[in-house]
C-alpha cells in the first residue's frame, strides 16, 4: 500500500468509486478521479450526465451511496459543507447564487467570513477587535474586487448588475476564500465572447496556484484551459485524458452524438 | 427656497463636523444611546403620568420588536410565538422578584438569560423547520404556553396570574414623583440596552451572516457559514430580547397573567415589526408606537360609533389586520421604508430647486 504522503504529493483531491442515486435514477456510478494541486481539470458531458452532482458530492450537499472523497488524504465523509470551505474547497453555482440583499462588497466579505478571528460576543458588544476584523475583511474583499475589476460596483446590489458582472462577483466570492480547489460550474454560460475572453484569462492566471475543476460546455474553452478532461455520460466516467486525445475518443463522440448540445 | 437650502447646507456641515458619530462600533452606539436616552428623559418629564405609562409600554414593545427584527427581518425566520417568549420572561420575573426576592437588575439579567436559553432550544428545533412549518410550530407555542399557567395554578396563579409590588422610585426623586415615569425610565434603559446590542450586531459581521443565511442558504454554506447554527443563534438572541421585554412588561404592569400573552400579542408584535419596517431599528420604533396607539384609537373609535362590546374588544386586532394589509399595499417596506423614500424624494426636490436657481443664469445663455 502506498504511504499517505503519496496522496498528498499527488494532489489535492481523490474521488473514488462514487455512486449517487436519486430514487431510481443513477446520477453517478462508480466515478473515480484525481486532481493534483495546480491542475485544471475539465469535466464535460451531455445535459444530465452528473457533472453538477459530482460537484455536489465534493462540496458536501449530496451524500454518496458508495465511495468517498479524499481531500489531501483525509476523507470528507464527516465534514459538513460549511467546514469544507475553510479546508480550502470553494465552488460557484451553475446559476449565480449571490445574496440579493447584500451589496457586492458584502457578498465578497461574506465569502471571506471564515477568515475572521473575533467571536460572537465581541461582535455583540461592538468591541474594537470585532471592528478590526471587519476592516480586515473589508480590505481583503476590496482587494479581490479590484483584482476582478469590480471596484466600481462594490456598493451596488447584485440584481442591478448585468449577468456577466453578477457571475464575476460570484467568482470573486469564491476566490476570496483563498481556495486550494475551485469548482466552477459552467462559468461561461450566458456570457458574450468578450466576457468569455476575460474569464479565460482569469482562469489561466489561477492555473498553478490552485486546483480547478471546470464544468463547461464550450469545447474551445475546455481545450485551451484544461490540462486534463474527464467525460461523464449517464453518471459514468467514460473517458479521461488530455483534451486533444478526448476530442477524438470514439466513446466521447458517440456520447455526444444526438445530444442536443453540439460538441463543437 | 434659498433659506431651506441654506439650512440644509448648515445641517450637512454640522453632520460633517461635531455631529459625526465615532467610527468605533461600541462608542458609536453608546453615543447614540445617550442621545436617545436624553430625548426619552426630556419627553418623559414633560408628559403626563398617563403618557408616561404609554411611553413605558412603547419601550417594552420596542424591546420585543428589536428581537423580531433580528429573527424575522435579518434572518428571515417567521415566529408567531414571540408573545409566548415574553410570557416566559414575565413569569420568570414575577417568580424571581416575588418568590426568590431578587433585586430588579439581576432579575432582568437572569430573565434574559433564561428566555434566551428557552429560545435556543426552540431555535434548535426551528432550524429544521422551514417557512410555514416554523410558523406553525411557533403558533402552537403561542397558543399552548399560556394554557400551561392554568395547568399549574399553584406555581403560576392560574387565570388570575401572579402579581408583584411595583418598583419604588428612589426617595431622592421626591415623594410626588409619578410611578409611571419611574417605570418608563426602567423600561427605557432596558430598551436602550437591547438597542445597543442589536445595533452592534446589525453593523458587524453577524448581521451580514444572518442576512446571507436568509437570502441564500446554499451559498451561505458554500462560503463556510454554518446555516443551522446561525439560525439557532438568531432565535436565541431574539428570544433574549423578548424575555427582557417580558420582564419590562412586569415592571410596568406588575402582573404576569395568561390573558396578557394570548396569541393576539404574538400577532400584534408581528404586525408591529412589519408595519414599522422589517429589519431596521427605526422600524421597531415606529412599530412600537403603532402598537401603543392603534389599540387606543380603536377603543375611541368603538366608543364613538358605540359598537357592542364583543365587537369592540376585537377591534384592535381587526385594525391591525387592516393596517397590515393597507400598509403592505401602500408601503411594502413599512413606515421606516416610506419615511426613507419620502426623505430621499424631498432631498432630491430641494437639491433640484436650489440647483435650478443657481444654474438659471447658465440656462439663459444657452
Ligand atoms: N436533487 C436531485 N434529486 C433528484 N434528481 C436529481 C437531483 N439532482 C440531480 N438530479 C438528476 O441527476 C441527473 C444528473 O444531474 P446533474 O445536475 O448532475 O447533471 P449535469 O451534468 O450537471 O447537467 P447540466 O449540463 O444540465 O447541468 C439528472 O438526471 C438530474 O435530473
Ligand atoms: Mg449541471
Amino acid at each position: 500500500m502506498l504511504p499517505r504522503g503519496e496522496d498528498v504529493a499527488r494532489g489535492a483531491l481523490r474521488v473514488s468509486g462514487l455512486s449517487v442515486h436519486f430514487g431510481g435514477l443513477v446520477a453517478l456510478s462508480e466515478v473515480s478521479l484525481d486532481i493534483s494541486a495546480g491542475e485544471v481539470l475539465g469535466v464535460i458531458g451531455p445535459n444530465g450526465a452528473g457533472k453538477t452532482t459530482l460537484f455536489n458530492v465534493i462540496c458536501g450537499f449530496v451524500a454518496p451511496r458508495e465511495g468517498d472523497v479524499l481531500w489531501r488524504g483525509h476523507s470528507l465523509r464527516r465534514t459538513p459543507t460549511h467546514r469544507r470551505a475553510s479546508l480550502g474547497i470553494a465552488r460557484t453555482l451553475q446559476g449565480v447564487g449571490l445574496f440579493p440583499a447584500l451589496s457586492v462588497l458584502e457578498n465578497v466579505m461574506a465569502g471571506a467570513d471564515h477568515r475572521r478571528r473575533s467571536g460572537l460576543l465581541s461582535g455583540l458588544l461592538g468591541l474594537p477587535r470585532a471592528d478590526r476584523d471587519e476592516s480586515e475583511l473589508r480590505a481583503i474583499a476590496s482587494t479581490m474586487l479590484e483584482r476582478l475589476d469590480l471596484a466600481e460596483v462594490a456598493q451596488r446590489l447584485p440584481d442591478s448588475l448585468p449577468y456577466a458582472l453578477q457571475k464575476r462577483v460570484a467568482l470573486a466570492r469564491a476566490l476570496v476564500c483563498e481556495p486550494q480547489l475551485l469548482m466552477l460550474d459552467e462559468p461561461a454560460a450566458g456570457l458574450d465572447s468578450g466576457d468569455i475572453a476575460r474569464l479565460r484569462e482569469l482562469i489561466s492566471e489561477l492555473k498553478g496556484s490552485m486546483a480547478v475543476m471546470l464544468v463547461e460546455h464550450r469545447i474551445d474553452v475546455v481545450t485551451e484551459l484544461c490540462d486534463r478532461v474527464a467525460v461523464l455520460d449517464f453518471g459514468r466516467l467514460i473517458a479521461s485524458g488530455p483534451p486533444e486525445a478526448i476530442k477524438s475518443d470514439p466513446k466521447v463522440l458517440e456520447a455526444y452524438l444526438g445530444a442536443e448540445q453540439p460538441y463543437a | 427656497m434659498t433659506a431651506v437650502a441654506h439650512l440644509i447646507a448648515r445641517l450637512e456641515a454640522a453632520r460633517a463636523g461635531w455631529l459625526r458619530l465615532p467610527r468605533q462600533t461600541l462608542a458609536r452606539h453608546l453615543v447614540l444611546a445617550v442621545g436617545f436616552g436624553l430625548a426619552f428623559y426630556v419627553l418623559s418629564v414633560y408628559i403626563s403620568p398617563y403618557r408616561d405609562s404609554q411611553l413605558a409600554t412603547a419601550a417594552y414593545y420596542f424591546t420585543a420588536l428589536v428581537g423580531l427584527t433580528v429573527l424575522t427581518g435579518l434572518n428571515g425566520q417567521l415566529s408567531i410565538g414571540h408573545g409566548a417568549l415574553m410570557a416566559i420572561g414575565a413569569y420568570a420575573t414575577v417568580l424571581l422578584i416575588g418568590r426568590a426576592h431578587f433585586a430588579l437588575v439581576p432579575t432582568l439579567v437572569a430573565v434574559t438569560v433564561i428566555t434566551a436559553t428557552a429560545g435556543g432550544v426552540l431555535g434548535a428545533g426551528a432550524a429544521r423547520l422551514r417557512g410555514p412549518y416554523l410558523a406553525g410550530a411557533t403558533l402552537a407555542l403561542a397558543v399552548g404556553l399560556p394554557a400551561l399557567a392554568d395547568g399549574y395554578p399553584g406555581t403560576f396563579g392560574g387565570d388570575n396570574g401572579l402579581t408583584v409590588a411595583p418598583p419604588t422610585p428612589p426617595a431622592s426623586l421626591g415623594l410626588s414623583f409619578p410611578l409611571t415615569r419611574w417605570e418608563a425610565w426602567i423600561a427605557g434603559v432596558g430598551a436602550l440596552v437591547a438597542f445597543v446590542v442589536v445595533a452592534n450586531l446589525l453593523r458587524g459581521r453577524a448581521g451580514r451572516v444572518f442576512r446571507a443565511v436568509r437570502d441564500h442558504e446554499v451559498s451561505a454554506q458554500l462560503v463556510g457559514i454554518p446555516v443551522a447554527r446561525t439560525q439557532v443563534l438568531a432565535f436565541t438572541l431574539s428570544a433574549a430580547c423578548a424575555g427582557l421585554a417580558g420582564g419590562l412588561y412586569v415592571v410596568v404592569n406588575q402582573l404576569a397573567a395568561p390573558g396578557a400573552f394570548q396569541l393576539s400579542l404574538s400577532l400584534s408584535l408581528l404586525t408591529g415589526v412589519v408595519l414599522g419596517g422589517l429589519g431596521t431599528l427605526g422600524g421597531a420604533v415606529w412599530g412600537a408606537l403603532a402598537l401603543v396607539f392603534l389599540p387606543a384609537w380603536a377603543t375611541n373609535l368603538s366608543h364613538a360609533i358605540s359598537l357592542p362590546t364583543n365587537v369592540s374588544s376585537n377591534l384592535p386586532l381587526a385594525l391591525y389586520g387592516i393596517a397590515l394589509a393597507g400598509g403592505m399595499l401602500l408601503a411594502p417596506r413599512g413606515i421606516q421604508g416610506a419615511l426613507g423614500r419620502a426623505g430621499q424624494w424631498l432631498g432630491v426636490r430641494l437639491r433640484k430647486s436650489t440647483s435650478n436657481e443657481e444654474g438659471s443664469d447658465e440656462q439663459d445663455h444657452k
